[in-house]
């Protein structure tokens, strides 16, 4: 019988870290269904992106006050995630905190993670507050209402019970340890609970153990509950910045990329030598498609994007087109490739392989309006504070557009007739092009 | 109008069998937009004053492709890099300056791979270059003391990096430099690039570059620097919304060091 807690505990360990295991396998599945894309060169450049961008935060304290929030609470989640480990010993083994044999080590341990528990629930009732009672524009656009919402809010939410129960666990582990219960090791310094201690004062052990033990449980399974909601959440990006960084661009952001199969039949084009009756060579097939229409024409990198979107706007209150009141926001851009993605992984799921539901992510989702709205002038890429390139797809889009369905603006078909025919965007003569010295 | 300034084509030179120190690259805006073309030739004076052996491509240049490749149609975009390509090659182009930060960018990042590698530089980026090899003397004349805020182009600041160059072309002006609360790599769009620049835009509630003009204004300055003939028209078509053309020009860096010494 004494053993029951230590079953129940493991029981919940393998379910809460199994659940998360599977989805996080769904999500690699998913990524995959996007296209291969090498990105094997400039490793030196991408971990140090990866040490600045993702694990020094740099690019969040562009705007001071959220990214000093922000860091608050990402170093309190790493540090206080040590404690973790000491739950999950005891928690198997019924110990009762096990690194208290650290002894001075252990009470700046504990206090550590006390002032680091109350700066993260202060900094989450700060960001809650930007929220819901200053209203800051990005958090109100469009795209947010509803889901995306409420899914920041009871993020927010989460936390602050975690923190709370957290000092709840070790006020009434302190007031123990002061009447000399049993089972309760003198050990930890408690520079915050101890101001929890007086509320708690009178109570008899009985009722103090219940307590403690109720909200060591609750953290615990609240934690195991959060690990398992980030896959349905924005909240994904606490894992998945650090991979994002690692892939982001690491060429000018000016430099786009040049379709190769393009590049192919331009040469042959070109080539005076080139025989046009000629049979295509062996294994030259040709391309399936021109740039994208649904989530299975972007690249890998591209869909990881999607899935490291925490929907912070950034990038959308930097979009000069979604600034004059335009359609265009590129954090629904990466919204919504999310959002096909998932449609398609669970298509395949219920099917086994895709099956055509008469969708896609053009149209369905993003809409050209959109799309035609963007300037190319890379503010939301720069404004990523993990590296995410929503005019990438925005560009790929506009390929399949352009290139599928010749479907661009008349103004712009007009532009790129002119160029063909006249090697400028008007319709001057090419002859005349160095007129201007005599004018 | 004034006596035709001497611009050498690559094809003269190749004639007299002598390579140019650098090929200057007018684009398209610089060879038939109006307002472009006043700055194409300042940039000319700029360099017939620094002594610099330049040539054009004249009739042999043709549009890089950028607004195509923006547009979505890599087809064209790629037919004109390589064409044009083709005639650097046959030229055997080493060096390039620009004062288009579009071409400068297509020519820069995206043709090196269609086989075209040059050095590319930006016109503010070569006469900083000229300042410091003392070829190029820049003193503050008639904009001393003048407020003027620089307008960060797209595709030389957050596109390539360069947000230093006019900034210190600028100063050697002796102007007020003052930045825009947008500026640098978190500078505002003129709302031209990606092809706007030949298109109506989509709905909204205002046009981008009353929005940017409108910062602009905000920094009361007497001259409005760019270094895009692309930004210049959209901010000068913005001016004149605000009907301030009275009271603020919009002049390329290069207008205004040409002008400073009224060359």
């Amino acid at each position: 019988m004494q053993y029951i807690p230590n079953i129940l505990f493991l029981i919940a360990l393998i379910a809460g870290i199994g659940y998360f295991t599977k989805n996080i396998r769904k999500l690699i599945r998913n990524i995959k269904l996007g296209q291969e894309v090498d990105a094997s060169n400039h490793k030196a450049e991408r971990w140090s992106n990866v040490v600045r961008i993702a694990l020094g935060q740099s690019k969040m304290v562009v705007r001071p006050v959220a990214g000093l929030l922000h860091i608050i609470v990402y170093v309190g989640f790493i540090v206080i995630n040590i404690e973790v480990l000491e739950i999950i010993i005891d928690g198997l083994f019924g110990t009762h905190r096990i690194f208290s044999g650290m002894g001075v080590v252990y009470d700046y341990l504990i206090a550590t993670f006390e002032i680091l528990a109350l700066l993260v629930l202060v900094g989450v009732i700060f960001f809650w507050t930007r929220r819901n009672i200053q209203k800051i524009r990005r958090f109100w656009a469009r795209e947010m209402k509803g889901w995306p919402k409420n899914d920041a809010n009871y993020i927010l939410y989460f936390e602050m019970v975690l923190m709370v129960l957290f000092l709840t666990m070790n006020a009434a582990d302190l007031q123990l340890q002061r009447i000399g219960a049993d089972h309760y090791t003198q050990a930890g310094m408690f520079p915050v609970s101890q101001y929890i201690v007086p509320l708690l004062e009178g109570f008899s052990e009985s009722t103090l153990i219940l307590i403690e033990r109720t909200a060591w449980w609750l953290h615990i399974l609240g934690i195991l509950v959060f690990l398992n909601y980030l896959y349905f959440s924005k909240h994904l990006h606490i894992i998945l910045a650090f991979p994002n960084v690692y892939f982001g661009k690491v060429v000018p952001k000016g430099k786009f990329k040049n379709l190769e199969s393009v590049t192919n039949e331009v040469k042959l084009m070109m080539d005076p030598n080139a025989d046009p009756f000629a049979a295509p060579a062996e294994g030259t097939e040709a391309p399936a498609k021109f740039g994208a229409s649904d989530v299975m024409d972007l690249n890998q990198i591209q869909l990881l994007n999607a899935y490291t979107c925490t929907e912070c706007g950034r990038c959308t209150s930097e979009c000069p087109a979604n600034l004059t009141g335009k359609k265009l926001s590129p954090r629904k851009i990466m919204m919504d490739t999310r959002d096909r993605l998932e449609e398609v992984g669970k298509n395949i799921k219920a099917n086994g392989e895709f099956k055509p539901d008469g969708k896609q992510l053009l149209d369905d989702y993003i809409l050209r309006e959109e799309l035609w709205a963007c300037t190319t002038c890379n503010a939301c890429v720069e404004a990523c504070p993990v590296s995410i390139d929503p005019l990438s797809i925005i560009m790929d889009m506009r390929q399949y557009l352009v290139m599928e369905q010749s479907a661009a603006p008349q103004e712009l078909n007009v532009a790129m007739t002119n160029i063909e025919n006249n090697g400028a965007p008007w319709p001057y003569n090419q002859m005349d092009r160095l007129n201007w010295k005599n004018e | 109008m004034s006596e035709p300034i001497k611009v050498p084509t690559m094809a003269e030179y190749m004639a007299q069998g002598k390579q140019p120190e650098v090929l200057f690259w007018v684009g398209c805006a610089g060879s038939f937009d109006d307002r472009a073309k006043k700055i194409t030739k300042a940039f000319v004076k700029l360099l017939h004053n620094a002594k610099v052996d330049f040539a054009v491509l004249g009739t042999e240049e043709s549009c890089t492709g950028d607004p195509a490749k923006r547009a979505g149609n890599e087809f064209l975009f790629q037919m004109q890099a390589m064409g044009n390509i083709e005639v650097l090659n046959a030229y055997e182009v080493k060096k390039i300056v620009t004062a288009c930060p579009h071409c400068f960018n297509t020519i820069k990042n995206e043709y090196p791979e269609l086989g075209g590698s040059y050095e590319v530089i930006h016109h503010t980026q070569f006469l900083k270059d000229l300042l410091v090899e003392g070829r190029l003397r820049v003193e503050g004349g008639k904009f001393k003391g003048k407020r003027i805020t620089f307008h960060d182009p797209c595709y030389l600041g957050r596109a390539n990096g360069e947000y230093e160059a006019p900034r210190e072309l600028l100063e050697k002006l002796e102007v007020e430099l003052v930045e825009m609360r947008r500026c640098k790599s978190r500078g505002l769009c003129c709302g031209a690039g990606g092809a706007q620049m030949f298109k109506e835009a989509e709905p909204g509630d205002k046009e981008v570059n009353i929005e940017r003009t409108e910062e602009a204004i905000e920094t009361q300055p007497d001259i409005i620097a760019a270094g895009c003939p692309f930004c210049n028209t959209m901010l000068t078509d913005g001016v004149k919304g605000k009907e301030k053309e009275g009271d603020i020009q919009v002049l390329d860096v290069a207008e205004m060091i040409a002008n400073a010494e009224d060359l």
